[in-house]
């Protein structure tokens, strides 16, 4: 799909329903749904960094947390008090830098984490990749959980609390503010940050998407030989994918660190990749619209589950019979197998996989 | 270049698979501007001689010059950089991609946006997307395909496929066009289209190789003819002389008892 074909008008209606969007949700549903929608939109950038490996040039990650985590870990380390249990003589009060100058550092160090994933990985393919990078992600997960001995590098499982949080010229993020008269809390400031980083995501796919390295990646999805064949270099163009969704995923997890103000390990763990790969999947691998909308859906579902079917029980049954996040994997499970059978291409297929679904029942 | 040295010149090419010894020996040159043909019966070793000359395979032994320099143990994609440009026996399209789509990807190579001018979309970036797509609606139609380029690659007939496969070689710009096996599966009338094809691409200026089991366009096309036969080269010439060979006739009919 395409944006930029769209007549303006719509555009512009969207863009004033998502400006408007937090103080709706706030007085319809509460400021915690506004959190949510700051978390979703998290998770909407992870998705689309992962489209970019997955979709795009058709490499497996089972991993891709990892580079969340990464960019979490790099501004938690560089904005926040820890680092002064580790070196308490060089830096007594820690490590204080601005988060402006941490997230291009993060995006680039995940980017290099991307590509050290994908050096050794160059041969592999399919299900041999996707277990490798399955480990890759648990690795850096079990580093994280132990680098507190012998030097506390990263506070262990108890992780990192008190980080700095986002500066905006000068105003702080985490209080509110008042703009024209206009009340705005800590959520909704951090709604339209990641709202404009997620539109920056949005904008970078789609040109790369529509580009000759576009084009490449797509070429080496279909058949590397034939691509290497053509005169394209794999190795370097994997490498590069790898690294581009590896640097969306580290500016997602910086974005997470300053918000949350606290990163831990377990907020790392295999079933998160999962998840951000089954955004990808359910909303239409390789379309860039398909993927918001898988990231939409399921970063909301364990939250209405959360907040809808405890008080159902409660009101039927007067206890809560079934807990919400067994449900919620139940539901998950039961909707991917009726995507699977209903719509493998996923709910918004790109236009090319619609195709392809189409005609294989007709040959 | 001096275009009196051959265009590809292969000295004692030899692969060896584990114990099996795929070509020995092999030595050839390909002139500018000729049709050649590569025959042999089944296991000959003409799809790895192939290979070899596009990267596919590192040679055991030997080495090739083409087009004045020497390579050895080089990647597919420095060859196509080179100039050679290869279809395959299977065809390998990029399936699920449209007709334009794969031509486009030919050009991969002789176009240098990267990741900034993809984003940025630059003037220069634009005129480069421009100028890829009007060369390749041209490909597209100097093959012969009418089919409008939004066609999926595999929604083409059999032939259209064969022939956008030689379109998405023609788009690297090559020296060196190498057919593996162009014609198989064609009919009467598509192979024929494929001769005054190739016919066209020749006169254009570009060398061809070709390896074909449809002995009569081998013999009707080509300038020149090698054969193989277990992996090594038994006979060269142009095709008469090649068909009374008696060493191609023992090859492909078998010894006489006596």
């Amino acid at each position: 799909m395409k944006f930029n074909s769209k007549p303006k008008s719509l555009l512009v209606a969207l863009a004033i329903a998502l400006l408007l969007l937090p103080f709706v949700t706030d007085a319809l549903l509460g400021r915690g749904w506004v959190r949510i929608a700051d978390f979703a939109m998290l998770y909407i950038m992870l998705a689309l960094g992962l489209n970019i490996v997955v979709g795009l040039a058709g490499l497996l990650d089972l991993g891709y947390i990892a580079f969340f985590a990464v960019g979490a870990y790099c501004y938690a380390l560089t904005g926040s008090p820890h680092l002064a249990l580790a070196f308490p003589s060089l830096l007594p009060s820690g490590v204080h830098l601005p988060f402006w100058i941490v997230l291009p550092l993060a995006a680039l160090v995940a980017g290099g984490f991307g590509v050290l994933l994908g050096a050794p990985t160059l041969r592999l393919r399919g299900d041999y990749l996707a277990i490798v990078t399955l480990g890759f992600g648990e690795i850096i997960r079990i580093f994280l959980n132990n680098l507190n001995a012998p030097l506390n590098l990263t506070n262990g499982p108890q992780g990192i609390s008190r980080i700095d949080p986002i500066k905006v010229a000068d105003v702080s993020l985490n209080t509110s503010q008042e703009i024209f008269g206009i009340a705005l809390p800590s959520v909704h400031l951090y709604f339209y940050l990641f709202l404009a980083f997620t539109a920056l995501v949005i904008f970078i796919s789609q040109r790369l998407e529509k580009s000759r390295i576009g084009r490449a990646w797509m070429a080496i999805r279909e058949d590397e030989v034939a691509a290497s064949a053509m005169g394209i270099n794999t190795r370097n163009l994997k490498l590069l994918a790898f690294a581009m969704g590896a640097m969306f995923g580290g500016i997602s997890g910086t974005l997470f660190a300053g918000f949350q103000g606290f990163v831990s390990p377990e907020s790392f763990s295999l079933i998160e990749s999962i998840m951000v790969l089954c955004m990808v999947v359910l909303g239409g691998m390789g379309n860039i619209a398909g993927v918001i909308l898988g990231g939409v859906l399921l970063a909301l579902l364990p939250e209405i589950l959360r907040h809808g079917v405890v008080p159902l029980q409660q009101a039927l049954f007067g206890k809560t019979i079934v807990d919400p996040e067994s449900l919620r994997m139940l539901l998950f499970g039961g909707a991917l197998i009726a995507m699977m059978l209903y719509r493998p291409a996923g709910l918004w297929p790109s236009r090319v996989r619609r195709r392809e679904l189409d005609t294989d029942e007709a040959t | 270049m001096n275009n009196a040295l051959p265009l590809l010149q292969l000295s004692s090419i030899g692969k060896q698979f584990g114990g099996l010894s795929a070509l020995s020996d092999v030595s050839l040159h390909i002139r500018r501007g000729e049709i050649y043909g590569l025959i042999g019966p089944n296991g000959a070793g003409k799809t790895t001689l192939f290979n070899v000359i596009t990267g596919l395979y590192q040679p055991s032994a030997g080495e090739f010059q083409f087009d004045g320099k020497r390579y050895q143990a080089c990647k597919p994609h420095v060859l196509a950089q080179a100039g050679i440009a290869r279809t395959f026996q299977n065809i390998r399209l990029f399936a699920n991609l449209t007709a334009l789509e794969n031509v486009m990807i030919g050009r991969h190579l002789r176009s240098h946006a990267g990741v900034f001018g993809a984003l940025l979309r630059n003037l220069a970036t634009r005129n480069e997307e421009r100028a890829i797509a009007r060369r390749a609606h041209e490909l597209l139609h100097y093959v012969g395909i009418e089919k409008p380029g939004q066609t999926l690659a595999k929604h083409l007939s059999y032939g259209e496929q064969r022939r956008l496969e030689i379109a998405r070689a023609l788009a690297t710009d090559p020296l060196l066009l190498a057919l593996d096996e162009p014609a198989a599966g064609m009919n009467a009338t598509e192979t024929e289209s494929l001769k005054a094809l190739l016919q066209t691409i020749r006169a254009s200026g570009i060398t061809v190789l070709l390896i074909e089991h449809d002995v009569k366009l081998i013999m009707g096309l080509c300038d020149r003819v090698a054969v193989l036969d277990y992996g090594k080269k038994i006979a060269e010439g142009v095709p008469e002389q090649v068909r009374n060979d008696a060493a191609v006739i023992t090859a492909y009919l078998g010894a006489e008892a006596t």
